[in-house]
């Protein structure tokens, strides 16, 4: 071939420079891809949407009594965070399934011997998954409204951005785990074993504290990143968006987003698999 | 289009080290169709998955299509089609979209990927299967997907990995002529791997056998079948004691070796059968012998495979003691 005049340097070189003005455009193909063949197949993205909306039918109501000894007025501005939340993880824990199947088709291997960049391919996967779940939250939240939610706008807005953020963290470890394991039986346990301490010591459906926890359980969901999540939510839609229990959820939004996208990309730039 | 030293893939396991690839040295010419012959386990597709930057090779150096393998993987990528074993393509997406998608990877703009695809669709006989399901079409046709997947960006060098198994011989055969014409007609350079003796035979213009790893010959069909001791002359007498007549004849060609007899059946195998066989025709008659039959059997790849291996090449599709690390190591491997 005539480029083999190129030294390995140069073309390193404008590989880098190709990477930069593709990555987005990749990134962007791959999300298209995903998300068509997830509207031809609307299932799961409806199954996910009805979850929240029976836990708000189903549940909401035997908090609505109880919410003035949790400390709020409105049931459902305590409630609907935790949904929120909820919504975000198990929107996205799950999402591995689906690639291992693309991956037994072939799908993945396609995609890695082509010269996209890896990080391209988890990312397109996951802002497909972000997107549900953003439509998901902001469905719930005016479902909620109908059942009585009050939040200020701004604290909503954040809550959902929240929900979206965990489900990019999630979707994107779910990805990666998925890639490692390459099993569905292996997956599904390992997905449960994570996702129910996690949920429980959140105090996604009851509040944690020291006045309602003993001090152990609470000392322990204080470890838990996904309480000070539900925390801040919770605080944003009190109005509070400067505080700092709010911020600390934010920043450990952040955090989680990052370090699961971290995992997803460096999972599949792995040349091993 | 490719050169390859000392590639080598070991797999660390909880049983200790195993060595898929224990260092294989292969050139590759533009334009040639190079087969890469060997029973299942023997190493083929971790070489494959080498070679195109899906493993990491232990050891060794390649340079593929001009970019050195370790070096600018990605320029690699650029320029080769891979189409693998598994497949390619989504059952739940559409034919058309999967195959344009894929090319946007490449950097193909969507136009000119949609006439390149509508192209090769009309090409490897899938017309009118664009909009369709992928998980509704034939195993051949399928098949014939990922083809147009690994060619859509129109390489320079393709790799087939197994491309014709569990396809019906009809199928069979129109792929060989489909691989034909990529290099006919594009100029395109294939290495593609089989375990099927006669799809080298028929398609490759070289052949390169890897047994536990390592290459044990290579060269053209004909050259491989030269090295096994010339042609098999079996001839049918009609009573078992004209065999025993008819073989002590035949035992008189020159170079032959020591005929067998089984019942009627007489076997030699001769240097060049074909020029040899009037001439024996010739004194048996003279001596009023009748056959019922005669035979001249070319040696076939599997005899070569038998020659350079001590075993039989079919004896390889069954379960070996050497799994194909690709399919039942990955956990341990990842």
């Amino acid at each position: 071939m005539t480029t083999t005049t190129s030294s390995p340097t140069t073309s390193a070189l404008a590989d880098e420079a190709r990477g930069r003005s593709t990555f987005v455009r990749d990134t962007l193909t791959v999300f298209r891809r995903a998300m068509r063949i997830s509207l031809r197949n609307p299932v799961w993205g409806v199954m996910g949407l009805l979850q929240p909306i029976l836990y708000l039918s189903l549940f909401g109501p035997l908090l609505e009594p109880l919410a003035p000894s949790l400390g709020a007025t409105n049931a459902y501005q305590l409630f609907v965070p935790g949904l929120l939340v909820q919504l975000g993880m198990f929107g996205a824990l799950f999402v591995g399934f689906g690639l291992i199947g693309e991956w037994r088709d072939g799908v993945i291997e396609a995609e890695r011997v082509s010269p996209a960049p890896r990080s391209a391919l988890v990312l397109g996967r996951v802002l497909r998954d972000v997107l549900v779940v953003l439509v998901q939250g902001i469905v719930l939240v005016a479902v909620a409204f109908l059942f009585g939610l009050e939040a200020p706008f701004w604290g909503i807005v954040l809550g959902v951005v929240t929900a979206a953020l965990l489900a990019a963290s999630f979707a994107s470890f779910s990805y990666a785990v998925a890639l490692n394991l390459k099993s569905e039986d292996a997956l599904a346990p390992l997905m449960n074993g994570v996702a129910l301490p996690l949920l429980l010591l959140s105090g996604i459906l009851l509040p944690i504290t020291a006045a309602s926890a003993p001090a152990w359980l609470n000392t322990l969901s204080n470890l838990n990143p996904i309480k000070h999540v539900v925390s801040g939510i919770r605080a944003q839609f009190d109005g509070d968006i400067g505080t700092p229990t709010a911020l600390w959820g934010s920043a450990l939004t952040i955090v989680l987003a990052a370090v699961g996208l971290w995992f997803g990309a460096r999972t599949f730039r792995r040349e091993d698999g | 289009m490719i050169h390859a030293r000392g590639l080598a893939r070991t797999y660390k396991t909880r049983r200790g080290d195993v060595d898929a690839v224990r260092g294989v040295d292969l050139d590759v010419e533009t334009g040639e169709i190079v087969g890469f012959l060997g029973p299942n386990g023997a190493g083929k597709t971790t070489t494959l998955r080498m070679l195109t930057t899906l493993l990491k090779p232990t050891r060794g150096e390649a340079t593929v299509a001009g970019a050195d393998l370790r070096g600018d993987p990605g320029a690699v990528r650029r320029r080769i089609g891979y189409v693998a074993q598994s497949g390619s393509t989504s059952g739940e997406a559409r034919a058309g979209e999967e195959v344009v998608d894929h090319a946007l990877l490449y950097g193909v703009d969507r136009a000119a990927a949609t006439a390149r695809g509508r192209e090769l669709f009309g090409q490897l006989e899938l017309d009118g299967l664009w909009d369709r399901k992928a998980s509704t079409l034939s195993g051949g046709q399928r098949r014939r997907l990922d083809i147009v997947m690994g060619l859509i960006h129109t390489p320079r060098l393709v790799f087939l990995d197994e491309p014709t198994t569990g396809l019906d011989p009809q199928a069979r055969a129109n792929l060989w002529t489909h691989v034909r014409d990529l290099r006919d007609e594009r100029g395109s350079t294939v290495f593609l791997t089989t375990h099927y003796l006669d799809e080298a035979d028929a398609l490759c213009d070289r052949i390169l056998v890897i047994d536990h790893g390592t290459i044990v010959a290579e060269g053209t069909p004909e050259e491989l079948k030269q090295r096994v001791s010339g042609d098999a002359v079996v001839l049918t007498a009609s009573t078992p004691a004209d065999a025993a007549r008819v073989a002590t004849i035949a035992a008189q060609l020159p170079g032959a070796s020591a005929p067998t007899v089984d019942g009627t059946l007489v076997e030699v195998r001769v240097p060049q059968g074909r020029t040899l066989l009037m001439g024996l025709l010739r004194s048996l008659d003279a001596e009023s012998i009748e056959l019922d039959g005669v035979e001249l059997r070319r040696p076939t790849l599997d005899d070569v495979f038998l020659t350079l291996t001590g075993r039989s090449l079919r004896d390889g599709e069954q379960p070996t003691d050497t799994p194909e690390p690709d399919t039942t190591q990955d956990g341990a491997a990842a």
